[in-house]
């Protein structure tokens, strides 16, 4: 039987399928093409934006010739992991102890602990700047330590509180009646339970750690180069192609992290 | 036992044999849930004893106490496969890794989870869950297991199918079963005894027999199974029987034990199955039959039986009829017609004196 008003309706719905495809196509072409270019430039022999020829001399200036470079990577990696595994022990402690306990001003502290995370990076960056020269701390690798834990310590709590909303409570209660005692109930029975939070907010910490410019710049001193801060004083000197040989070996080797990081998340999260 | 100014449970005292299905029977909010984590030791009384196998348990942790809990939502660990869920209590007693796989795998048996050992809980349906929670809280082989409302999460065919299988796993290794349930029919079918209680305290603790037949209280006859409550007057007593006055009905003859003191009142009830409905009056000669004319308001069929509600003078009587093929049944009972209903006197029960008395 024909029957305009659906065939009318499913023509429409075919039209928005088409529309939201191409929105979806633009989308992630405006997303990729930038790192498209990159990748190409990054294989230009010339250090103009003229395609001169294809090489790998990015590469191995890259790896032969940039000790300023891998000590700014290195002092990057050490912190984001550093202030990233501190961020979440005791951010992961902050929600287990926020779910579990009603204590006065429990609400207070939920709000305060959220405060850097919609604090303008500039203002916690001065506000820590002034803090530490008022305590006498003198600015380094250390400072830099500390502020990164501090403003990924919300990000952590929230991630592993919201796992904390839906962690059935009489678990904990079983697992004392069976004869677990704290520490077990903790580390056998807890914080597995929790863990695709815990590990997601590390993943996050140790993200926003790495790629920290604004607050990094107001807390280093010198010697306490990290790799955002050293990309940008290169680029006042023009763009090296160097920068791009380096940001598609990140690329690479975040995309190689990502797909099984997805898979175990995955496998975590049924339940 | 209380929470702030609000008292949950209030002079609660059982005695409990050993290798008995005990059932806690009552309306939600009555205290079930706390008397039982009392036991367990998840809460503290203020004041009072809690004795097992003879030994006063509470200044012991839960786990020290022989006794292990089935909780409501299973409580099942949602990172360990139903294998290590039921190992978890052997594990950390560091039991030899051969004798966890023979025992976890006697108790997966006796749950008939065998075949899915492997899954984790996510993957399994609620009555496989609630057998892992099962066969997890016996591994240790308590002496007493708790049981809280554990079927109230699972949908109605398979609560009775897994209530017959509690029964069965119960008579299978012989320990004490505390079971809180607010569902008076499974209390019925497979407990040893049943303790009704409301607003924190005890009303009856008896058979499931003696509850149904003989409620102590208004509250138990009107809690378990369906019945027709009357306030009444005693007019005489003797020879072990009492004349009620019955306002809106007659004279209901009613035998007691107790004998309740003429002149005063009583709460009377009668079971609707109890009651006899009939076209035809029956016989006369009987001097213990309670006969009352009346007409039928509402006939509800359902299946095996049939509801009635028959108004006699001024009061209302439920009747409950079971069809059966063998007997005559006589012309179908319908909407508006004239019955009597009858019922023996050693029938119907005092439940007690009545609210003025
Ligand atoms: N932790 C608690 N704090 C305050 N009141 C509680 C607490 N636990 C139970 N209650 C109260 O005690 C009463 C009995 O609760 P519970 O034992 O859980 O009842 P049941 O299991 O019979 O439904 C309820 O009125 C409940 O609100
Ligand atoms: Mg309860």
């Amino acid at each position: 039987m024909y029957r305009p008003e659906v065939m009318k309706r499913i023509a429409w719905n075919r039209d928005v399928f088409t529309f939201s495809r191409i929105v979806c196509a633009l989308t992630i072409g405006f997303l990729l093409l930038p790192l498209l270019v990159l990748a190409a430039y990054s294989f230009n022999d010339s250090r103009t934006m003229s395609w001169t020829g294809f090489s790998t001399k990015w590469y191995e200036k890259l790896f032969s010739g940039s000790p300023d470079l891998w000590r700014a990577f290195r002092n990057s990696i050490v912190i984001a992991i550093g202030s990233g595994a501190v961020a979440t022990a005791i951010g992961t402690l902050g929600a287990i102890g926020a779910a579990r306990y009603r204590f006065r001003l429990r609400g207070y502290v939920q709000t305060i602990g959220f405060l850097p995370m919609i604090l303008p990076e500039i203002i916690i960056g001065v506000s820590l700047s002034m803090f530490f020269a008022g305590i006498g701390l003198k600015l380094g690798l250390f400072t830099i330590f500390l502020a990164h834990v501090s403003f990924n310590l919300p990000f952590v709590f929230l991630l592993v509180s919201a796992r904390m909303e839906e962690f059935d409570y009489s678990i904990v209660e079983a697992a004392y009646d069976l004869g677990a005692n704290e520490i077990q109930t903790l580390t056998l029975v807890v914080l597995p339970t929790i863990m695709p939070g815990i590990l997601s907010g590390f993943l996050t910490a140790v993200t926003l750690s790495l790629e920290d410019f604004v607050i990094t710049f107001f807390v280093s001193g010198p010697g306490s180069t990290t790799l955002p801060l050293y990309i940008y004083s290169m680029i006042r000197y023009g763009v090296s192609p160097v920068i791009n040989a380096l940001s598609v070996l990140m690329i690479a080797g975040t995309a190689l992290l990502a797909i099984p990081l997805r898979k175990f998340l995955k496998d975590f999260a049924v339940h | 036992m209380s929470f702030g100014d609000f008292k949950a449970l209030d002079d609660v005292s059982l005695r409990i044999n050993k290798g008995e299905f005990f059932s806690l029977l009552g309306p939600s909010g009555c205290g079930k849930t706390t008397l039982l984590r009392i036991i367990a030791g998840f809460e503290n009384p203020d004041e009072g004893l809690v004795n097992i196998d003879g030994i006063d348990v509470l200044p012991l942790e839960p786990n020290k106490r022989g006794v292990n809990t089935v909780f409501q939502s299973y409580a099942l660990f949602p990172h360990l496969s139903v294998f290590e869920n039921v190992a978890f209590p052997l594990r950390l007693r560091k039991t030899a890794p051969k004798a966890i796989r023979a025992k976890v795998g006697e108790y997966l048996e006796l749950v008939q989870l065998v075949d899915h050992a492997r899954k984790k809980p996510s993957q399994l349906s609620g009555g496989q869950k609630q057998r892992v929670a099962i066969a997890r809280a016996l591994i240790n082989e308590p002496s007493v297991l708790l049981l809280d409302e554990p079927l109230s999460a699972l949908d109605a065919k398979l609560r009775q199918h897994m209530l017959i299988e509690l029964d069965s796993i119960h008579d299978k290794i012989g320990i004490t079963f505390i079971y809180v349930t607010h569902d008076q029919q499974e209390a019925l079918s497979v407990s040893d005894r049943i303790a009704v209680m409301n607003g924190g305290k005890v009303l009856q603790c008896d058979s499931p027999y003696e509850i149904y037949e003989n409620p102590a209280t208004e509250f138990v006859a009107r809690f378990i199974g369906e019945t027709n409550l009357f306030d009444a007057s005693v007019e005489s007593v003797g020879g072990g029987r009492a004349s009620l006055s019955v306002p809106g009905l007659g004279k209901v003859l009613v035998e007691t034990a107790k004998g309740p003191a003429p002149g005063g009142t009583a709460i009377f009830t009668i079971r609707p199955e109890k009651i006899h409905i009939d076209h035809e009056r029956p016989d006369g000669g009987r001097s213990d039959l309670n006969v009352f004319e009346g007409v039928v308001e509402e006939p509800i069929y359902s299946g095996f039986q049939s509801k009635f509600f028959v108004r006699c003078g001024d009061a209302t009587l439920k009747v409950f009829k079971q069809h059966a093929s063998y007997q005559e049944e006589g012309p179908d009972i319908a909407w508006k017609d004239r019955v009597f209903v009858s019922w023996s006197s050693d029938d119907g029960y005092i439940v007690g004196p009545g609210s003025d008395a």
